[in-house]
């Protein structure tokens, strides 16, 4: 009896060992679906809508992921984090990405062991303050009380950032964005300091939006992107090309309207043939993908222009302008690697 | 294998056996998760290292009672934290004690309304969760108080708002030695005479008013220092300045919050426990202490709390140490306590999850074996006294 638990419990521990071996894209494959971790609620980025179903930019790319790798952009669950518990989810298994805007810095590539794709929006951290206090500038919060997600790079900025300009100020440490709302409407904080998509994101789900204001300074550099665990290159790489392609269709004019056209005739630039499957992609099969992978992305989900406007953009609340999200052609940061 | 199926077969031996067997499964299975958090671990790329403690911690801690910046380590922080998490516990204690024991003997009181309200007070704040009370405390203090622009203003000196309650800050100046000298005299006067008067009474039988005696003496021998050095003493007081009140003693929203929940909370508990220490005492001792005589007050100085104490202060130490541990659910309100900062924006800063959670619990585990010894010491010492 005894020596049969505890061969069951010893079985148990090698199969539990066993199955951190197998590639994380034939764990999805068998599973059916695709486990995406993402914010708690941040309109924009990830935010249920009315019938309960998770919408946004940072939920729109676990779509595409999923479309990528199971032909199907709704079969993808979701498993929310705070700034927090997000990389000891990802760490535990909670999910094959987390796409959660989470920046991208040389401890948590490094130390932290976790593996950043790419970038797939250039923020940077700025301050929110109701107009009525009368403060133009962040040079002049010396004193204030200031709302901070806890476990963030915003943190360590906003310490640093007092600190070069010998100023005080006393932090007011909260886990996510609404408790965050919470306290700053109730005075509780003066100033509400996150990334600046955040910020309009924040004030875009206020009843006054136009009481509230983002100072000018930006202090930080904050690269956002999906995360992957270490060690497995092949789903680093699904993940990476993903988001490449999504950029990839923007830049080559695919969009989800024409993209089934596109696909189905010789298109005199050869790139669009190689990404719509068209043409023979080399490594594609090395991936483990399908040819029509990109064709799924970008018709169930859209190219990163598509993604950037139905979500973010001048068509929605938070009205955020392309800015440094766009191709170096327009001015912008994104260059993608050739589809060769 | 005779001898095996013998030892078997007698009961001792045979429990004996088990017992080792159950060690060596349990010391396996220890050993186990231990290799499979290492295997584990080095899978992802992680060691265990306590290396990171002495980097700089990078965050600000918005209550501090030793000096810290972002530049301190985070052995530092979490040196902050943990006397956060201490101060919180000795107010929340303190406050439990007198609240606790006050209800206690209001319940017991003769008075039906005053009994009435203390009986209900125990059964509401015992059956609500202790979360959802500290989570009601924050909310009525940051959703109810005033900005700090228009604070609930007392004497011009104190203020209350929604970012917590400023009071006036003694300034301890040139001269304030005197006192000290004077308040160490006194003390050493009360001790002397408690001693003295103790003699006397078992010799003659005369008593002296020793508490209003010691009590005076305790007060205001240090206030004449006070006058004869020239009054050392002086008063810093809360002022806005900007965005907040600076200067004097800043008590924030959350260790309000947490205090007066821990407190509140935790005093029902106590309540309960003196009322049915008080009860636990026979009958029969009253009547007798007071057949010779003894006024109800004496009587229960004398006869009933010196044997009620010795029933009520085991369970006593566990409510404190209950509530030491509850004061870990100040995360929920960013109170930065040890958990919040090393259990918490260290852990998540450095990624050293099993390395910082290990601390904490080991921390925890000292915190509540310090209190239990010293309980324990103090209970022997009754007991001793009692008999
Ligand atoms: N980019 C920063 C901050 C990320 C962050 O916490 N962002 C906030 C506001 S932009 C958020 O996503 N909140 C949503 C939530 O609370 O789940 C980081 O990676 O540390």
């Amino acid at each position: 009896m005894k020596t049969k638990m505890i061969l069951a419990v010893a079985t148990a521990g090698v199969m539990f060992a066993g199955s951190a071996l197998a590639s994380t894209l034939d764990d999805v494959r068998a599973r059916g679906k695709l486990n995406c971790i993402i914010n708690t609620g941040l309109a924009g980025f990830a935010a249920p809508d009315d019938k309960g179903n998770w919408k946004g930019f940072d939920v729109d790319f676990c779509r595409a992921v999923a479309a990528a790798t199971l032909g199907d952009a709704s079969k993808v669950s979701y498993t929310t984090a705070t700034g927090k518990t997000r990389f000891t989810k990802l760490a535990a298994g909670e999910g094959e990405i987390l796409s959660r805007n989470t920046t991208w810095t040389f401890s948590r590539d490094v130390d932290l062991s976790q593996t950043f794709v790419g970038v797939s929006y250039y923020d940077g951290q700025g301050f929110m303050v109701p107009k009525k206090l009368g403060v133009k500038s962040a040079k002049e919060l010396g004193g204030a009380s200031v709302c901070i997600q806890t476990g963030t790079t915003t943190e360590l900025n906003l310490a640093e950032f007092f600190a070069a300009n010998n100023m005080k100020y006393n932090p007011v440490p909260i886990e996510t964005n609404s408790e965050a709302q919470e306290l700053y409407k109730a005075g509780r904080c003066d100033v509400y300091t996150t990334d600046a998509s955040g910020l309009y994101a924040t004030i875009s789900s206020f009843d006054n939006p136009s009481d509230h204001m983002v100072l000018p300074e930006i202090i930080s550099k904050e690269p956002l992107g999906p995360v992957v665990r270490h060690g497995d290159d092949q789903w680093a790489d699904i993940v990476a090309w993903t988001l490449r392609a999504m950029l990839a269709g923007e830049e080559l004019g695919v969009t989800s309207k024409n993209v089934k056209s596109l696909a189905s005739k010789d298109n005199k630039n050869k790139e669009i043939n190689r990404l719509l499957g068209k043409d023979t992609l080399q490594g594609v099969t090395k991936l483990g993908l399908s040819p029509d992978w990109a064709v799924n992305i970008i018709s169930q989900v859209g190219n990163y222009e598509e993604v950037f406007e139905a979500n973010l953009g001048q068509s929605t609340p938070l009205k955020i302008a392309r800015g440094a999200n766009q191709l170096y052609r327009d001015g912008g940061l994104y260059y993608v690697p050739p589809i060769k | 294998m005779f001898f095996i199926i013998g030892l078997w077969r007698n009961e001792k031996s045979r429990q004996i056996i088990l017992q080792i067997f159950v060690l060596l499964f349990i010391g396996w299975f220890l050993s186990w998760l231990a290799g499979n958090v290492a295997s584990n671990f080095s899978a992802l790329g992680k060691d265990i290292s306590f290396d990171f403690l002495s980097i700089p911690a990078g965050y600000d801690i918005n209550q501090y009672l030793i000096e810290y910046n972002s530049r301190d380590t985070h052995l530092r922080a979490a040196i902050v934290g943990l006397l956060n998490t201490g101060l919180v516990a000795v107010l929340g204690i303190i406050l439990a004690t007198v609240l606790g024991v006050s209800v206690g003997i209001i319940r017991l009181s003769n008075n039906w309304l005053a009994s009435k309200i203390a009986y209900w007070y125990v059964e509401f704040t015992r059956n609500v969760p202790i979360l959802l009370q500290i989570l009601l405390w924050h909310g009525i203090i940051i959703n109810s108080l005033p900005h700090p622009r228009s604070a609930l203003n007392i004497g011009d000196v104190s203020f209350l708002s929604n970012r917590g309650f400023y009071i006036p800050k003694p300034i301890l100046e040139n001269g304030i030695e005197l006192v000290y000298l004077f308040s160490v005299i006194a003390i050493i006067f009360a001790f002397l005479f408690y001693k003295f008067s103790k003699k006397k009474q078992e010799l003659t039988g005369v008593q002296y008013p020793v508490l209003w005696i010691n009590l005076s003496a305790i007060i205001i021998l240090p206030i004449m220092g006070y006058f004869i050095s020239g009054m050392p003493v002086s008063l810093e007081i809360p002022v806005l300045k900007g965005f907040n009140f600076v200067g004097g003693i800043h008590m924030s929203p959350e260790l309000s919050a947490l205090t007066f929940a821990l407190g509140v909370y935790t005093a029902a508990f106590i309540s309960e426990i003196v009322r049915a220490g008080i009860l636990a005492i026979d009958k029969g001792q009253k009547e007798a202490a007071a057949s010779i005589g003894l006024k109800p007050s004496k009587i229960m100085k004398l006869v009933v709390l010196p044997q009620a104490r010795r029933i009520i202060i085991p369970p006593l130490t566990s409510q404190y140490l209950n509530l030491t541990k509850n004061s870990s659910l100040a995360i929920a309100i960013g109170y930065m306590d040890l958990v919040a900062t090393l259990g918490g924006i260290s852990l998540n800063q450095t990624g050293r999850e099993m390395e910082t959670m290990v601390l904490v619990m080991a921390i925890y585990l000292s915190i509540s074996l310090s209190i239990s010894a010293f309980m324990n010491w103090y209970n022997n010492r009754v007991k001793l006294v009692g008999r």
